[in-house]
């Protein structure tokens, strides 16, 4: 016998799953309009993007500037194409906005700024998130606010040295408002990071700078859930939750694609990506 | 030849000057009267800012005790945050304190601030408009280290960044009040630091400091003196004893690089054309180039000599053996400031 607490779980993740299926759909929207783009991340990143949007952040779509809001702060920014496609389902904007993405003239540039409503901070010049995220989170604590700070970062940027500058001080600080969330997806622009620069033991690693750590699937929304759940009950250490995730989760003609950091997509193969999202499991 | 005999050359001088704007506000134009000085004026003026602003904070990057800093940490210990030597996240945590409201102060040299974490003062703070203070110490030749701590260049890093203010104070009158004036702007600032015994050479009962305000702190129509920072008070004393030679010099004080007071300089040098410019940074992308863009953006015609660190990276040595080595003492400002008249009067200017 299941109790109330599981079930209305389980329904939260059957619900999550539908929302990170829209989420998928609103990316392969905007990557259509322009013909290429970073789709592979906003697909591999959907299921944290619809766990934190949907469920666990309190924010409100019409009040941005909330001070008690929790703030998601994304480090990468041409991971925006996903992040547009939360903020448009959660009605920061029209969802028809995501037309004009990466056109000339839209708000919604390939790799995003804060001139985009919804956004705490421009990324896309990588190293930047983490540092500023440690800037929010001792900002929010001295104000004796219960907000945290969601920062998503990426396995290549963590080649970039400020990023464990940024570590150290939030172990420092022992900000337990402070969540990173490192999206090992193994692709960076010139190939996968172990022939890049290898960043892995990367558990290890944010271990070793004093951060209670997890590596889940980040394709899997019940162990996206079950780590942050864990991580709210771990106080005086900041939280590095490290997602293994698929590029282009959700679309296999993507999934497969060799080089997926920047997909290049022929005209006629959008139908295809398109039935395949709506076929896959939800 | 001496000045005096440039003087008797002279047959165009002239000896009525104006007078109006000039900014009554000297204390220590005159060297006799130089020695007077502050303790960290830039600690004491953000205590008492902090005293009446409750959101301001202050972070450094390992050098608190350095840059004055060590003040506020001793009076406001909750609203002091030590980053370690780290200066790109200095500037990156700066950033996000400003993106939850609050107004943080963040301190460390100016060769590290702008060449170690420039993308994060560009990306993280300017862009945005986020309202960080960055101040900056060891501006130019104020240290004895070599090419590692003498910011040379850091006004030009900084002024080619888009919605940033750029700041050079001159003294400890105008350090303490643009600690104040740029606590209440909002948007990003970069300010060199004076640091610890600070020579006024401004009255702090006359002299208003404001932001992308030059002050006329003399008027004399042979040559036009435009400065910076702490060359204010060399080429008060320089202009002072041109003086004594019968050589009337302007001398006009910019401590905001950006924005630029354009009609401020085009005012000046519509009626004196042969000008020195005199800045502790670069001789390129500081001072004098600002001045160079806004009169050839106005099609006005100058004869320009300027005075800073000529392009190389300086010695190690004490400080008035490095003044008088790149030839930004008072004499050298006085020797050059001559040469430069001589050489315009034989040109026919």
């Amino acid at each position: 016998m299941t109790c109330v607490a599981e079930r209305s779980q389980e329904q939260a993740v059957v619900d999550l799953k539908a929302r990170a299926k829209s989420l998928r759909r609103h990316v392969l929207r905007m990557a259509e309009v322009v013909g290429q783009g970073y789709a592979g991340q906003g697909l591999g990143i959907a299921d944290l993007l619809a766990v934190l949007y949907f469920h666990e952040m309190r924010y409100d779509a019409v009040r941005l500037d909330w001070p008690d809001r929790d703030r998601f702060v994304l480090s990468i920014g041409h991971y925006s194409i996903g992040l547009y496609a939360a903020l448009a389902e959660a009605g920061v904007f029209p969802i028809e906005e995501l037309d004009t993405y990466g056109m000339d003239g839209s708000r919604l540039e390939m790799s995003g700024s804060e001139a985009t409503p919804g956004f705490e901070m421009t990324g896309g010049s990588l190293g930047h998130g983490l540092s500023q995220a440690v800037g929010m989170a001792l900002g929010v604590r001295l104000d004796g606010r219960e907000s945290r700070v969601f920062n998503l970062l990426s396995d290549g940027e963590l080649q970039e040295g400020s990023t464990w500058e940024a570590a150290m001080a939030g172990a420092h600080y022992r900000l337990d408002n402070l969540f990173a969330f490192i999206d090992c997806n193994g692709q960076q622009a010139d190939g996968p990071p172990y022939k890049i620069m290898n960043s892995e033991p990367v558990q290890e690693k944010w271990a070793a700078f004093g951060w209670h750590t997890q590596r889940v699937d980040g394709n899997d929304i019940s162990a996206i859930l079950s780590a942050i759940d864990l991580a709210l009950e771990v106080h005086d250490q900041p939280h590095a939750i490290i997602l293994d995730t698929m590029m282009g989760r959700g679309v296999p003609l993507f999934e497969q694609r060799e080089k997926n950091h920047f997909i290049r997509i022929e005209p006629n193969e959008w139908h295809i990506a398109r039935e395949q999202l709506e076929v896959g499991t939800p | 030849m001496s000045g005096t005999l440039l003087v008797n050359s002279w047959k165009w001088g002239h000896p009525e000057t104006m007078r109006t704007g000039v900014t009554g506000t000297l204390l220590s134009a005159d060297p006799a009267s130089a020695g007077a000085v502050v303790s960290a004026p830039f600690g004491h003026a953000l205590v008492r800012a902090a005293e009446q602003n409750t959101r301001i904070v202050g972070l450094t990057a390992d050098l608190g005790k350095y840059t004055d800093m060590h003040l506020f940490a001793e009076r406001f210990p909750e609203r002091f945050f030590q980053v370690g030597m780290a200066e790109q996240n200095l500037i990156g945590i700066a950033a996000g304190f400003a993106r939850t409201g609050f107004v943080p102060f963040a301190s460390t040299y100016c060769v590290f601030a702008t060449r170690r974490a420039y993308d994060f003062i560009a990306i993280g703070a300017a862009l945005g408009m986020a309202n960080v203070k960055i101040i900056a110490g060891l501006p130019g030749l104020t240290t004895g280290y070599g090419g590692t701590h003498q910011g040379i260049d850091d006004l030009a890093l900084m002024r080619s960044i888009p919605n940033l203010v750029v700041i050079d104070p001159c003294d400890a009158t105008e350090t303490a009040q643009a600690v104040d004036a740029i606590a209440r702007y909002e948007g990003p600032v970069y300010m060199r630091l004076l640091r610890g015994e600070v020579p006024i050479v401004l009255d702090p009962n006359t002299y208003s400091f404001e932001i992308g305000k030059a002050k006329l702190l003399r008027d004399g129509a042979d040559l036009a003196f435009i400065s910076t920072g702490l060359m204010t008070g060399r080429v008060l004393e320089a202009a002072a004893y041109l003086a004594g030679e019968g050589i009337q010099a302007s001398v006009l004080h910019i401590s905001t690089l950006k924005p630029f007071d354009v009609s401020a300089v085009l005012s000046l040098v519509s009626r004196v054309r042969i000008v020195v410019t005199a800045e502790n940074h670069a001789v390129s992308g500081g001072l004098a180039s600002a001045v160079a863009d806004a009169v050839t953006d106005a099609g006005v015609g100058i004869r320009l000599k300027r005075i800073g660190v000529p392009d190389c990276f300086c010695e190690s040595g004490s400080l008035p053996y490095l003044a008088k080595r790149y030839r930004m003492d008072t004499e050298s400002i006085i020797e050059t400031a001559i040469e430069h008249l001589e050489l315009q009067l034989g040109l026919g200017y």
